[in-house]
């Protein structure tokens, strides 16, 4: 038999039929829900007069509008109350396996509650209205974001038509080096083969520095995988994703338990399986990332410096770098440990888990932030993560050096809630996408990992978190 | 759906690589419910000087002279011209329903982002590839002749000049140009092979049950 890659086992064994030109009728096993890209589905299927094909694939959670402070107000703003009561008449009309909503003990990010309560599972098909699905590819699922659209489509058919993307292997050999983290690998990435490098492709990740992150690591660098262009991220089950979901209120227990970890020890490539594309990285020649422009690949090291557009020969690049610089308010060739910064932001789902939070915790611990950031806040990404950080004492260590201790939801990775930057204000963020007005309107968002978010936070501009520790 | 055959419409430029969908319609504007109405928020923040919310009476805010829609020549346009990755970032469909509520019927770039060109599909907008120089050469077009027009004909699968001097033949899935063509509900169609889907659905909880 040819040698399968791990995407193409994931495939295959979802299609239910497949037209002459390639098209194929895929089955999605978890379709993650939330309320800024569901309402409108909803609508349709109603108006269509047809009903969900099978709810207990459904997990859903409020988190995109949600507030992060005065939860005993309720939704304050009438535009996000009104998405959020529709999503919950929504679950009370139809159902769900597992429904989060507002305030509820187990809420959060949906990319966060989805992986922390086992219901994401290896050998998944797992869609969501929202790019950032990519994330759950970490436990050996094929994970990718939909339109409203599509949304309606696996409510009413529990199938997307869809394509297979071509395979990319990226192989990052090596070991991270010390004050590195799974998010600078995914930066670092970006900034190789760029926020179209991936387009058309699904990513496996793979290599020694690949298998020695944590399932948290894992999940940043999937999480990613769209701001390289590519709809899914994965990685091979191994050891760690196995006992990560052992115990967790949706996985398999007692014999089926075994059973589920028969097959999962599947699901990684074959040797000798073919990718149409493979990008090696060497970890150990990566430093922690900070970008400086407006989209994810305009990305350097802290070592390193603002661009210079007079040195860029293709037109089109040039005029990008000059916009971006234009809209960031930065010179050329600026240091990037010259950057100060008003704002920081811990969280997202690229960066809320428990791990995240230790690490900036260990960098903030027994300091003080620095008097030019107005506001550091720390959103951690499900009500879960915010129990178990509380039991470790990270949000004491966080509000004693002035950060603001939030509570769970997206935040301000896109501000739909209250939580924003003001025109010009600059940000140390954890956060995905430094696009123009992503984080408020005329907002300036750098991309950092949480350990360097924290280390920025203190020093009021950007530093190199291996020398601050 | 509205059908796709043939469309001729004015071209729009917009001169710039990687335009997000953040850009394409902002997040405070995410927060209907409804599929309509989003064109006037359409590029809100590059089209508008003032910072933009929901409600606002966008006939009574200040535009940005400078943007190309904004500008005479271009008002009214059904195509627009586009640089490479257009559409990348957030899954919203909220912007091929911006760009469709705005008027827009078909885009021309080099590339685009995967979600967003799957979205557009579904919308009725046909999200059109040719190569960067076919590309540069429209651009320097629409910059040369005011009142600049396309044809495009699906099932032919072309871009033509109004006065025949350039045609450009572009590719398109067979099936998606089928449901375009047609303007068909896909999901009616996929319900045709329910039967389909209940038995690899029984054979899955079979095999996986604890996937149920």
């Amino acid at each position: 038999m040819t040698a399968r890659t791990l995407y193409d086992k994931l495939w295959d064994s979802h299609v239910v039929r497949r037209e002459a030109d390639g098209t194929a009728l895929l089955y999605i096993d978890r379709h993650l829900v939330h309320e800024v890209t569901s309402p409108q589905a909803f609508e349709g299927l109603k108006l269509a007069g047809r009903k969900p094909w099978r709810v207990g694939s459904i997990v859903a959670t409020a988190d995109h509008n949600t507030p992060t402070q005065h939860w005993d107000r309720g939704i304050e703003d009438p535009t996000s109350r009104v998405q959020v009561d529709a999503l919950d008449a929504n679950m009370r009309q139809y159902g769900a396996k597992a429904y989060f909503p507002f305030r509820d003990r187990r809420q959060g990010i949906v990319h966060v509650i989805g992986p922390e309560n086992g219901a994401t599972l290896p050998g998944m098909t797992v869609v969501c209205g929202d790019s950032h699905t990519s994330t759950h590819g970490a436990f050996g699922c094929l994970a990718f974001g939909i339109g409203t659209t599509e949304v309606e489509h696996v409510l009413a058919t529990q199938c997307l038509l869809t394509r297979q993307s071509k395979s990319m292997l990226v192989r990052v050999d090596g070991a991270l080096p010390f004050g590195c983290t799974a998010k600078d690998i995914a930066l670092a990435v970006i900034g190789k083969i760029g926020t179209a490098g991936g387009s058309g492709y699904a990513i496996e990740f793979g290599g020694p520095a690949i298998e020695a992150l944590s399932m948290e690591g894992r999940m940043t660098v999937c999480n990613m995988s769209i701001e390289a262009g590519a709809r899914a991220g994965m990685i091979a089950v191994d050891d760690k994703t196995i006992a990560y979901l052992r115990g967790l209120p949706f996985a398999p227990s007692a014999e089926m338990w075994d059973r589920a970890v028969a097959y999962w020890r599947t699901l990684s490539s074959d040797p000798g399986a073919k990718f149409d594309r493979v990008v090696a990285v060497d970890a150990a020649t990566i430093a922690p990332q900070v970008t400086w422009g407006t989209s994810p690949e305009m990305v350097t090291t802290i070592e390193g410096r603002v661009p210079d557009p007079d040195k860029e020969r293709d037109p089109t690049r040039r005029d990008g770098i000059e916009r971006a610089l234009l809209y960031m308010g930065l010179a050329p060739n600026t240091p990037m440990t010259d950057i100060r910064i008003d704002k920081v932001f811990i969280g997202s789902c690229t960066n809320s888990r428990i791990e995240d939070l230790r690490a900036a915790a260990a960098v903030v611990s027994g300091r003080h932030k620095a008097d030019n950031v107005k506001l550091a806040m720390v959103v951690p990404g499900s009500g879960l993560v915010k129990a178990q950080a509380e039991r470790e004492g990270l949000d004491r260590v966080f509000t004693a050096a002035g950060f603001e201790w939030r509570e769970p939801g997206c935040s301000m990775c896109l501000a739909m809630n209250e939580d924003r930057l003001e025109p010009g204000e600059r940000c140390a963020s954890t956060s995905n996408r430094n696009f123009e007005g992503r984080q408020g309107t005329g907002g300036r968002t750098h991309l950092v990992s949480p350990a360097m978010a924290a280390a920025a936070a203190i020093a009021g501009h950007f530093v190199d978190v291996r020398r601050h520790s | 759906m509205q059908p796709f055959r043939i469309v001729t419409g004015l071209v729009a430029p917009l001169d710039r690589a990687n335009v997000d969908t953040d850009a394409i319609i902002p997040k405070q504007f995410l927060k209907s419910v409804n599929r309509s109405g989003f064109g006037a928020n359409l590029f809100d923040s590059w089209r508008y000087l003032d910072k933009g919310e929901p409600g606002n009476d966008h006939s009574k805010r200040p535009v940005n002279p400078d943007f190309a829609l904004n500008q005479p020549r271009y008002r009214g346009a059904q195509i627009l011209l586009a640089r490479r990755n257009f559409g990348c970032g957030s899954s919203r469909e909220h912007a091929p329903w911006a760009l469709a509520d705005y008027g827009f019927r078909a885009l021309i770039a080099p590339s685009y982002a995967d979600i967003f060109f799957n979205n557009c599909y579904k919308n009725g907008l046909l999200p059109i590839v040719l190569s960067e120089s076919e590309v540069a050469r429209l651009f320097d077009d629409v910059a040369a002749f005011p009142g600049f027009r396309l044809t495009i004909d699906l099932e032919r699968q072309t871009v033509g000049t109004t006065d025949g001097s350039a045609t450009f033949k572009f590719e398109v899935e067979p099936f998606r140009k089928h449901c375009l063509l047609n303007g068909l509900d896909e999901i009616g169609l996929t319900l045709t092979h329910a039967g389909e889907i209940a038995a690899f659905e029984a054979k899955r909880k079979i095999e996986q049950p604890w996937l149920f």
